[in-house]
């Protein structure tokens, strides 16, 4: 099994989401993670999907998801090319002596403490995905009492090979 | 054993004795280890029946129908059957075969994604990959279409699966779901207040809906509406919760419904709906009706409530428990006034009809049919005018009266009849259909004489879509599209092909002759009576 990243350029309509995400379920394809918000031109949406399988599936994939009328554009982030970033919130149970601790780890990681309570607090933290499994398991010792993780998103690095959807139309 | 014998003792262990179904490669494994089985298959024509068929064994027998077709078409067939009995929170199995697990998603042969394309009018679906885990499924599914705001269940398995070799049997005693916990009972501190609400109403009126049936409350919500002589008036679906004739009872209410049904619901000062969702049909503009009343809510999915009118008092839980509740509540009222005012309603406003009298008149006949119908006996209407006219002038003593009423699907009267029959055969059970829904379903004459089910079939003849052309009539100022049904069989001839005696009934003379004729000859009997195509509902 290989792990792939995509992203996305859509029309912005409603249900092209569910049809994304039907898509893999009526094919039975591995989706590890999906975001997506709309772009600079609300008009479009930009939609980063983490999928797994062999390479044929990771083929499939790739040519099932651009035949989809609403996707404008499919390409493949590679790791060697491209950022991608997820970010996490942690809420962490902790009295007020270990807090100085917990702060400390999360300086480490230049993570932001965003929320004090006298029995926890809410760590924001954003980075890949190894970054924030490394944070997760260095909190072992920690009671996790919730957590939010928004799976990546990614560009691609350098201002090569971008579509521009309005001049492509003229 | 195989994953096949395994759903069908899971079957056996839900006290399923019939299932409805088509086969079809995908689905051979089951319908092979079925033959070892006591269950019986009935073999309907086409597989939208089979989810109706099952669809009116569950609402005349309180179980839980089930369906069994073939992937692909046979399965996408199915959707119209499965989402008629969504529609009406029926609670169905519907077991689709589906093709090699190894294939799924590669658009092989008969390969649809039925668990993706069912997914809106389904309460919940499973697509089976393991064997081992087909007696959790099935014991989930179960519990899911029966409890709660009951519903259709599908369960995909793909052909490998259903082939697969397992070692053991073991039913799960219990469910775990930590997702899935419908409320039953409903918040005392509510039922009080609904009970303080009764004491200081003086126009109180109870809307009953097909949740009553789905609960099983009929006789404790008469029991409490006869307690404090409560008016009582219903939905569609909710008709015969109380005897037609009853003098509590005051009719449908809705746009097809009765003119003081209606006034009833404009006048209470306190209005009690329970297992109703007050949709459009119903109630036209719930908003400006609730104005000048307490409205109290009761229904098992809470959604239902506030959706189409914000209750003053809702109380989620199950009919029979709130209304055995309501019961054991202290109430003195006293509304007598009220009472009287709606008999003077009752009788003053009668919907007026001009039949002519050169063909049957559809109100007249059916209520003549009723009274000659057994008491408890199984009324299926179809959809389309005679939907209305049943709905209007159909009198229940203490039977049922079946139709699909939140889809309206047409070709529902003859299958649902079906199932009931099965379901419960030694009660009397008439389909009553139009013209067009009976050609969407006259296949099922075959299955009927097949397996020997006896349904007396009435079909109101007017040679054309009548309800479409009555809208036509008002709303298009009789410019007619595609309501004439020129070319449609004689139905003597039919009737002849499938060895089934036939009567036709022309005008009202002999109505009452014909009638016994249709109710007291032996086995399943085709009568035709001819309407006027300008007649309307």
């Amino acid at each position: 099994m290989k792990r792939k990243v995509f992203q996305l350029l859509v029309d912005n309509t409603s249900g092209v989401l569910s049809r994304i995400s039907g898509l893999f379920s009526r094919r039975g394809y591995n989706i590890e993670s999906i975001t997506a918000g709309t772009t600079a031109d609300p008009e479009f949406t930009r939609i980063t999907i983490v999928a797994s399988g062999d390479d044929e599936i990771l083929a499939q994939i790739e040519k099932q998801v651009a035949k989809l009328e609403d996707v404008r554009d499919v390409k493949e982030l590679r790791a060697d090319s491209s950022v991608y970033r997820e970010l996490a919130l942690i809420k962490v149970k902790v009295d007020a002596a270990h807090r100085p601790g917990v702060i400390a780890l999360a300086d480490v990681f230049r993570a932001n403490i965003i929320d004090v309570s006298a029995q926890g607090l809410i760590i924001e933290l954003t980075g890949n995905q190894d970054k924030v499994d490394a944070f997760i398991n260095l909190l072992e010792g920690y009671e996790i009492l919730e957590l939010a993780r928004t799976g990546i998103a990614g560009l691609r690095r350098g201002t090569d090979d971008i579509v521009y959807l309005k001049q492509e139309e003229e | 054993m195989n994953g096949a014998d395994l759903i069908i003792k899971c079957l056996e262990k839900e006290a399923v004795d019939v299932v409805f179904g088509y086969p079809g490669v995908a689905i051979c494994p089951f319908y092979n280890s079925i033959l070892e089985s006591d269950i019986k298959t009935v073999l309907i024509r086409t597989e939208q029946n089979a989810a109706h068929a099952a669809n009116g064994l569950a609402r005349v027998t309180g179980k839980v129908g089930v369906c069994v077709v073939t992937s692909g078409p046979g399965a996408t067939n199915a959707i119209t059957g499965i989402a008629t009995a969504f529609a009406d929170s029926i609670p169905l199995i519907c077991i689709t075969g589906q093709v090699e697990t190894s294939q799924l998603g590669s658009d092989v042969f008969q390969e649809s994604d039925i668990t993706g394309a069912a997914e809106s009018f389904v309460k919940y679906s499973y697509l089976v990959k393991n064997a081992e885990d087909i007696p959790r499924i099935m014991k989930e599914a179960f519990y899911i279409a029966n409890t709660g705001r009951k519903g259709p269940v599908l369960i995909d398995i793909p052909i490998d699966v259903q082939n697969q070799q397992v070692s053991k049997f073991r039913y799960p005693e219990e469910i775990k779901m930590r997702s899935y916990k419908p409320t039953v009972k409903g918040n005392m501190v509510q039922i009080h207040k609904v009970a303080k609400e009764v004491e200081k109403a003086k126009s109180p009126v109870i809307c009953v809906g097909g949740g009553v049936f789905l609960s099983d409350a009929q006789e404790v919500v008469r029991e409490f509406a006869r307690k404090h002589q409560i008016p009582v008036v219903c939905t569609m679906m909710g008709i015969g919760v109380f005897p037609t004739e009853d003098p509590l009872f005051y009719g449908t209410v809705g746009n097809n419904g009765k003119p003081y049904a209606n006034r009833a619901l404009k006048e209470a000062d306190l209005l009690i709906v329970v297992g109703a969702r007050l949709a459009d049909r119903a109630i036209s503009n719930p908003d400006n009706l609730m104005k000048n009343k307490t409205l109290v809510h009761i229904d098992i999915d809470p959604c239902e409530i506030g959706k189409n009118a914000g209750a003053g008092i809702p109380l989620v839980g199950d009919a029979k428990h709130i209304f055995e509740d309501l019961c054991n509540e202290e109430i003195t009222c006293e509304h007598n006034v009220w009472n009287e005012t709606l008999n003077l309603y009752k009788e003053n406003m009668p919907k007026k009809r001009t039949p002519n009298k050169e063909y049957v008149d559809p109100a007249e006949f059916i209520k003549k049919l009723s009274y000659a119908m057994e008491d408890d006996a199984v009324y299926v209407a179809d959809v389309g005018q005679n939907q209305i006219w049943s709905c209007d002038y159909h009198i229940v003593k203490k039977g049922r009266y079946l139709t699909s009423g939140g889809m309206g699907t047409m070709g529902y009267s003859i299958p649902a009849a079906m199932g009931a029959k099965v379901g419960a055969p030694d009660k009397q059970v008439v389909a009553v259909c139009g013209d067009g829904a009976f050609q969407m379903s006259m296949m099922e004459l075959a299955t009927l004489k097949q397996h020997g089910i006896e349904v007396k079939i009435v079909v109101l003849r007017n040679n054309v879509l009548g309800m479409v052309k009555q809208y036509q009539h008002f709303t298009y100022k009789d410019n007619f599209s595609m309501i004439d049904l020129t070319g449609s069989p004689n139905l003597e001839k039919i009737a002849e092909a499938y060895e089934m005696p036939f009567i036709r009934l022309k005008n009202m003379d002999g109505v009452d002759a014909a009638i016994e004729q249709l109710l007291q000859t032996e086995g399943s009997v085709l009568m035709e009576c001819l309407i006027d195509p300008a007649d309307l509902v």
